[in-house]
């Protein structure tokens, strides 16, 4: 099985080389990129059905060869109960992703190379046990994402892309410090493993300076306020696919880092700044809620929306107990799917009315009702209702948060009236009301659009009525965590 | 059967599956396999009710989450006399409306979306009915709330379906900000989320006073949303805009009932903090009076009869509020039939006249003469005539008030004298509506050619049973069966003991009559034209300057975020 894992993470950077040599733009690397991501989804299901739930709350898959001995640095990679829903999320992703931008045609080879270039990245993110294995994935997912929004992004392209690239450098500069430092306290021998770093005890003093840093560099990419400012303008200006990667499985990074390092490694620092860092899961949460509101652009509500939502995440991170663990990775995992889905959605309307501006779309609904309930259902799971995943997570989160941070999570249940306020509005204004005569013409989801968004419904009611089939996944990983807290 | 009794919110979801995916395409099947799954659970909730009458009662819960190795969410169905009746209230009222609307709904574009999310909401609403815990109950009161949206909003291509539905959602939610919120703090301090455990906590003094109260009343919140009582009321009128036949049954008969029917399946917990029923009560006493004006001055016959459910649900509110749990629900259960079929009534009305405006209305009667009778029928017993149904629970409404001997005298007064000048008002508003449309001669236009379908009038005549005898199950002369029935779900229930008063059955009898009389001064002498009625006496001084205070009670809804 750790084959599999590697094989997983390595294939699609493997698969990227044969359609960026290969000469011509025509429809092989579309297939190219089609096959790979398809066979490292079916790889990731494998793992996940393999995957022990019961009893086992270690590293499950794991590969390890060291790699440069003097400084104890090594190829080190498994999945635990955090990680492979993140790891799913990714090939899961990717792969609808290239199914959206099938009819992409403006360098292709470029771009379906980059994409998988993309998912590698990410995936070793998630799968690297070594911190600067870690570090090293993470900045490979920097320069594939540059490009893919500067070269195929809208209008303001550039600005976009660079401020992206900026606000998250910096955020690495600091990451690495944090990961150094670390690294130097630790007691010899030298190593990066981060096991290793977990169990050792650090002065407080380093311990505190090292949760900040480390702390700084996942804060941009969750984001947390006030480091979100990059996140609209790159959802906005990205394309469709990519908007999808980006706030489905690139934010995720963030948070799983504050999850798997700032909690998992630095517990007494953890618990210094936990009311801090719910102070900051309830700005992002109804300050992200309230901006939505105010948009007029349809991508920008959705963007803001991942603002407030990740918010929840980091509320239930900042809980530190049980239940607002779960319910952080499940908030990850669901707003993954829900959010991706929401971003397709609006990429469908786009493709089809070319605008983008809610003021100017309306009664969209008669002439692609498919579209419309798809819509519909990925705005009710972003809103919390029961029997879709975002209600799942949520509740997970309140019962973690409740008992540690009350006001804090009584604001944050106070907006799920806000979120289901943006959202009931949005749809009223894009797909209710009087039909333009300029839809005349439009037409519904195709069968491709139809079966790719599909398939992110499924998982979306899957784990909506039955959350345990994540649950089981995921506890597993959360109990190690949840223990350093108990008591 | 009632071990099994999950499976009759399967029946009506299996037909939402199958339209949904597939028998859409032919509108006729979709509505054959609605009214088909709604059936179903119509005799198997008559089964269940025969085994529970019995003595039967079933409990049971599933695992649905865990939360890391100790906790897990649970997921669960109980059967005892109170989900027993309203499984039957629910189903009955839903199979009327479903076969109602294969008329009402004939030729609509929308036909099998509309039986489609009719059966989820079916589905949905047994849920609410059959959950043994906070959590599922939340869980299908929410479902219930998307199919109000989605139903309120069926004509989503007029602007002020869509902005009503969305309305009616946002407000619920507000109501359903302070539920999540009193789940999680139950849950916080008792560690369980089903009722029994809860209750039994609060009986034996574990839950302590300060979180009982504030929890209960945070839940009281959720229900004070779903059932449209003051100040979240504001969406009922406006989700008029839905299809008739939806107002019938979710905005009269079931979901906005739901509330009531919380706080009956929380009364253990509700019982014991006074301060939580006082606040109940008010909150019942007040919206039933304050709707109840709302309902003398509109002119949209669906309005009015929205004002009159959200005054009657504070009717309902009240008596469990003053400790009655078994009087509010007898007067659910009744008021759920005669409101129905006063909206069916309605439904029928603007079929034949296409507007809601009661002063383009008149004479009906000639077109719709056993629409005419079945709805005066059912006036009468929303007023509270005796004998009929409406009669022997709102006795009981008041007598609960009377009985309140706990509850501080200044409101306790006040709460009967408002529920008695409702009386007067509701009588007034309610004749006011029929003289309007059925009395005198035709003010507008009359499609003539409309034929009384019999889809359409089967189904009043049915609820017409009902409107006139359901009454009998409450009367104290045979001991209130009904009532008692209700209250032996909780053995542990203080239930208290409410004597017949002649005196204030004779009160109350004699207000409805004069409310009748005013309306029938006003409204139903003579020929009436829309001038006429303007200019009367009572209408300038009083009427008008209702009517401006509550000018939002007549516009319709705008766009806007609310």
């Amino acid at each position: 099985m750790d084959l599999v894992l590697n094989l997983a993470i390595w294939l699609p950077l493997a698969a990227a080389v044969p359609i960026a040599v290969l000469p011509g733009n025509g429809r092989r690397p579309r297939w190219i990129a089609l096959a790979a991501s398809g066979a490292v989804l079916l790889l990731s299901l494998v793992l996940a059905v393999n995957f022990q739930r019961a009893g086992v709350a270690g590293l499950q898959f794991g590969t390890h060869i060291p790699w440069i001995d003097l400084m104890g640095v090594s190829y080190s990679v498994g999945l635990d109960g955090l990680s492979l829903p993140m790891f799913l999320l990714n090939s899961l992703l990717v792969f609808l992703a290239v199914l959206i931008s099938w009819n992409e045609s403006r360098r292709t080879r470029e771009y379906f190379a980059l994409v998988l270039v993309l998912e590698t990245a990410v995936a070793g993110v998630f799968a690297a046990q070594d911190f600067l294995l870690f570090f090293l994935f993470w900045e490979l997912e920097l320069a594939p994402m540059f490009l893919l929004i500067g070269i195929w992004g809208g209008a303001r392209r550039e600005y976009a892309a660079m401020k992206f690239i900026l606000y998250t450098v910096a955020g690495s500069a600091f990451m690495l410090l944090g990961i150094l430092m670390l690294y130097f306290a630790a007691p010899a021998p030298r190593s990066f493993s981060m096991l290793y770093l977990a169990a050792q005890q650090y002065a407080p003093a380093v311990q505190s300076l090292a949760w900040l840093l480390l702390f700084l560099g996942f804060a941009v990419k969750v984001p947390i306020f006030p480091f979100h400012t990059w996140l609209p303008d790159a959802h906005t200006e990205a394309p469709t696919a990519i908007s999808v990667l980006l706030a489905g499985v690139l934010l995720k990074m963030g948070a799983y880092g504050l999850l798997r390092v700032n909690v998992g490694m630095l517990p007494e620092a953890t618990q210094q700044a936990a009311s801090t860092l719910a102070a900051l899961a309830v700005i992002n949460i109804v300050y992200g809620a309230f901006v939505a509101m105010m948009q007029t652009d349809l991508k920008r509500v959705i963007a803001n929306s991942s603002i407030s939502h990740m918010g929840y995440a980091v509320l239930g991170a900042a809980a530190l107990t049980p239940a607002g663990i779960e319910g952080a990775v499940f908030q990850m995992f669901t707003h993954g799917t829900i959010t991706g889905l929401l971003f397709m959605m609006v990429g469908l309307v786009y493709d089809r009315t070319h605008t983008r501006d809610i003021r100017v779309l309306g009664g969209l609904a008669r002439r692609m009702p498919f579209i419309a309930v798809v819509f519909i259902i990925a705005g009710l799971a972003s809103l919390g209702l029961p029997g879709l995943s975002g209600f799942v997570s949520e509740f997970l989160i309140f019962v973690g948060a409740f008992p540690v941070w009350q006001p804090a999570t009584i604001l944050a249940i106070a907006t799920i009236v806000l979120t289901a306020g943006y959202i009931l509005w949005l749809i009223e204004r894009v797909f209710f009301g009087p039909e333009r005569p300029d839809w005349q013409g439009l037409r519904d989801a195709s069968r491709l659009e139809a079966v790719t968004v599909s398939l992110l419904v499924l998982v979306i009611v899957l784990v909506g009525v039955l959350p345990s089939v994540l649950a089981d996944i995921v506890i597993p990983g959360v109990a190690p965590l949840a223990a350093r807290y108990s008591g | 059967m009632s071990q099994v009794a999950w499976i009759i919110p399967a029946f009506p979801f299996v037909a939402f599956v199958l339209i949904a995916f597939g028998a859409r395409r032919s509108p006729r099947l979709s509505g054959r396999l609605t009214i088909a799954g709604v059936l179903a659970a119509f005799v198997a909730s008559i089964l269940v009710l025969r085994e529970t009458a019995a003595g039967n009662a079933v409990d049971q819960t599933l695992p649905w989450l865990r939360i890391g190795s100790e906790m897990t969410l649970p997921l669960g169905f109980q059967v005892d006399p109170l989900t027993a009746i309203m499984l039957i209230v629910v189903t009955s009222v839903s199979l009327l409306v479903q076969i109602y609307s294969t008329a009402y709904m004939h030729g609509e574009p929308g036909y099998a979306r509309y039986y489609a999310v009719m059966a989820l909401f079916t589905t949905a609403m047994l849920g609410v009915v059959l959950a043994n815990n906070l959590l599922t109950i939340y869980m299908f009161w929410e479902l219930v709330g998307l199919c109000s949206y989605l139903l309120v909003g069926h004509w989503h291509e007029r602007p002020e379906a869509a902005t009503a539905a969305k309305k009616a959602f946002l407000v619920t939610r507000v109501g359903d900000f302070g539920f999540l919120l009193g789940i999680l703090l139950l849950f916080n301090a008792t560690g369980t989320l089903k009722f029994t455990d809860i209750a039994s906590m609060a009986a034996s003094g574990r839950l302590a006073e300060a979180p009982l109260t504030v929890g209960i009343l945070l839940v009281f919140c959720g229900a004070v949303g779903k059932s449209a009582q003051f100040p979240l009321h504001v969406w009922l009128p406006d989700a008029m805009e839905g299809p008739t036949p939806v107002s019938a049954l979710i905005h009269a008969a079931t979901m906005v009932a739901a509330g009531v029917y919380l706080m009956a399946r929380t009364f253990p917990i509700l019982e014991h903090s006074t301060t939580a029923l006082a606040v109940v009560a008010a909150v019942g006493g007040f919206t039933a009076f304050f709707a109840a004006t709302m309902g003398l001055v509109s002119s949209d016959i669906k309005r009015v009869l929205a004002y009159s459910t959200v005054s009657q649900l504070g009717y309902m509110m009240l008596a469990i509020g003053a400790g009655a749990m078994g009087a509010g629900m007898v007067h659910l259960f009744n008021h759920a039939f005669f409101k129905a079929l006063l909206f069916l009534g309605a439904g029928s009305v603007i079929h034949l006249v296409h507007t809601n405006n009661m002063f383009e209305m008149g004479g009906l009667r000639h077109w719709r003469p056993l629409t005419f009778l079945a709805m005066t029928v059912a006036g009468a017993s929303l007023a509270g005539i005796f004998p009929l149904s409406g009669f022997w629970s709102k006795d009981e409404v008041l007598l609960a008030v009377l009985n309140a001997d706990w509850m501080n005298g200044t409101l306790r007064a006040a709460l009967l004298v408002l529920a008695l000048v409702t009386v007067l008002m509701t009588a007034f508003y309610i004749f006011r509506l029929i003289f309007l449309t059925f009395s005198g001669a035709n003010r507008g236009h009359v499609d003539a050619h409309v034929p009384e379908s019999s889809a359409m009038t089967a189904p009043l005549l049915i609820l017409l049973v009902p409107s006139i005898a359901s009454g009998l199950l409450g009367a104290p002369m045979i001991g209130n069966p009904l009532g008692t029935f209700f209250d032996s779900s909780f053995p542990q229930m203080h239930s208290p003991h409410m004597e017949f008063q002649p005196a204030l059955a004779l009160l109350s009898v004699a207000l409805a009559i004069a409310g009748i009389i005013i309306a029938w001064a006003m409204y139903g002498r003579g020929k009436l034209t829309a001038g006429a009625a303007m200019t009367s006496l009572l209408h300038r001084r009083f009427l008008r300057a209702l009517g401006r205070a509550w000018r939002g009670a007549q516009s319709r809804p705008r766009s806007g975020l609310l």
